[in-house]
């Protein structure tokens, strides 16, 4: 479905990355999620938050069209990248993702890879590059995903060796290394411990100065700490997930326009 | 220091059926560990068998000579390399069609297309073996007059097809989705996936499933018998005409009346069984070291 240019300007500002209008997302007839409208500021970190089964996954996935993988799958309303409709039939959604990155739940590193593989896997498995490119990608990549002093003296061995914080730290360093300029992340903390989940907290906000990141998370204090905006779903009673409110995290968890984030925020429901 | 114990209350006291239970205990036991051993020494004898008489009837001579045109004598080498020769080509022409079937079944083809395809595999591994022979033998062997070591390849490709198919999709199957994702999730093109991930990831299976289909199809005799016929002369790369292989070899000689020929059948029964054993213990090992990693 292509964006239908709406009268006058678009409501963009150079501040914007993404703008997301009225987005229905449909597993065959199942509607996941409904009408949602929010922009997401580049350069920033976006959480959102919601009691399970509200839709915050699918919706993030709809953002770099994982969704559609899913057999059945499909999008209504539109979804703009810098202003543009990224479900324009234009559109080729493997070159949108080689801008919009994902780290999943689960840390996954290629198993049949070395932590080196996994770091350069985006661009040897898309392109060409000479070796010296890959070997500064690889430093420029661990190091920003603060794993390089960690791993340097060991880039041959298995990804699948190192610990489940230092595995996950080596999936944002994969997803990183292909440039991206939004990275999606799908309660990435979720299967860690506490002190992996710290320094992956730590990292984001390190990653917020070069990256646009919207972070999907069940832990209420955790989008409190790491995230600039917040946007709370919930759902209706027919299990339709639907945006509740959207605003500066502050705000959100301090002064929440809506009964309903109130009540999620302050643990009263959810 | 004496530790006071109280008598054992009724709630924990032994029932009074206990005896007879122990008794059932101990009988079914016993029964299962009939059944194991009975169900293990077919295998036992077997391989006792075959090696006892195989190891005596090994000699030079039947790794090396042909069998004698008249008469008695000579060696099994034409049947070692008609069965290398066929099974070669059989692998040759089963892995690229079972592998990439497997492939399309279990990472493109739609819900319905891969439950008929699946259920098409099934029917033709459990199929008799001698049908394949039969059906290979109208097309192969009929238009040409000719039994020939082709249609013998071909026969055992039939055989190794549906097996590699399945191997290749069940374990395609075991490559968890998240990895797949995470390579489309980094802008990777979903051949490229397939490749480098889902077929990379699930290799040491799919070796696996490829080697116990070689070992299948060289024991298999019955789709031979309507194709490559078998022979007394030494083939080597003429698949136009029959060509010998151990299991027809052990069935021609262990027919003959002369214990000598007998003989022979038993070194031949022994060295296709040390292959095929070689190629199970392998497999073993690889698995072994896969699941250790």
């Amino acid at each position: 479905m292509t964006a239908d240019p709406t009268p006058g300007a678009p409501s963009t500002t150079p501040d914007t990355k993404l703008e997301i209008r009225d987005l229905d997302a449909y597993y065959d007839a199942f509607c996941a999620i409904r009408g949602v409208t929010m922009s997401v500021r580049a350069r920033a970190v976006t959480a959102i938050i919601g009691p399970s089964g509200c839709g915050k996954s699918t919706f993030l996935r709809t953002l770099n069209r994982m969704h559609e993988l899913t057999p059945g799958a499909r999008v209504e309303g539109s979804i703009l990248l810098d202003g543009a409709d990224i479900y324009d039939p234009a559109v080729d959604p493997v070159r949108l993702r080689r801008f919009v990155g994902m780290v999943f739940q689960r840390p996954n590193p290629f198993p049949t890879m070395s932590i080196y593989e996994n770091v350069v896997a985006g661009i040897r498995l898309v392109g060409r590059a000479s070796r010296s490119e890959l070997d500064e990608i690889a430093e420029r990549s661990l190091t920003r995903a603060a794993l390089w002093n960690e791993v340097k003296d060991k880039l041959r061995e298995p990804g699948t060796s190192l610990s489940g914080g230092q595995q996950q730290r080596l999936c944002i360093a994969r997803a990183i290394a292909v440039d991206p300029e939004v990275v999606l992340m799908d309660e990435p903390a979720s299967a860690l411990d506490p002190v992996a989940t710290l320094r992956i907290e730590e990292l984001i906000a390190e990653l917020r100065a070069n990256y646009t990141i919207v972070i999907v998370t069940h832990n209420m204090q955790q989008a409190g700490r790491v995230s600039d905006e917040t946007a709370f779903f919930t759902m209706n009673e027919d299990r339709a997930g639907y945006l509740v409110e959207f605003g500066p995290t502050r705000e959100i968890f301090t002064n929440p326009r809506e009964r309903l984030t109130e009540d999620y925020v302050s643990g009263r429901f959810g | 220091m004496a530790v006071i114990v109280a008598p054992v209350p009724d709630r924990l006291r032994r029932a009074r059926r206990w005896e007879r239970r122990a008794v059932v205990d101990r009988s079914m036991r016993t029964l299962a560990l009939a059944c194991t051993i009975l169900a293990v020494i077919p295998l036992v004898t077997i391989l006792a068998f075959v090696t006892i008489n195989g190891i005596t009837a090994l000699s030079i001579d039947l790794l090396t000579r042909s069998p004698k045109a008249t008469g008695v004598g000579g060696g099994a080498v034409t049947a070692i390399t008609g069965t290398i020769q066929m099974v070669g080509l059989a692998t040759i022409i089963a892995v690229p069609v079972g592998l990439l079937a497997g492939v399309y079944v279990s990472e493109f083809a739609g819900r319905r297309t891969a439950g008929a395809v699946r259920f098409c595999a099934d029917v033709l591994v459990g199929i008799p073996s001698i049908l394949v022979g039969v059906f290979v033998f109208t097309f192969l062997v009929l238009p040409f007059k000719q039994y020939n070591a082709f249609a013998g390849a071909v026969a055992l490709a039939v055989i190794m097809v549906p097996v590699i198919m399945r191997t290749t999709e069940e374990i395609l199957k075991l490559v968890p989705g998240d990895l797949r994702e995470a390579s489309l999730a980094i802008g990777v093109r979903r051949w490229r996936t397939v490749i480098s991930i889902a077929i990379r990831t699930g290799w040491p299976g799919i070796l696996t499933g490829v080697m116990l289909a070689v070992a299948r199809a060289a024991g298999e005799t019955a789709p031979l018998i309507m194709t490559a016929l078998g022979s007394r002369l030494l083939n080597i790369g003429d698949f136009s005409r029959p060509m010998d292989a151990l299991p027809l070899f052990i069935y021609a000689n262990a027919r003959q009346p002369f214990p000598a020929l007998n003989a022979q059948a038993w070194g031949a029964a022994f060295l296709l069984l040390l292959a095929v054993l070689i190629i199970n213990i392998l497999v073993r090992g690889r698995s072994l070291m896969g699941s250790r990693r």
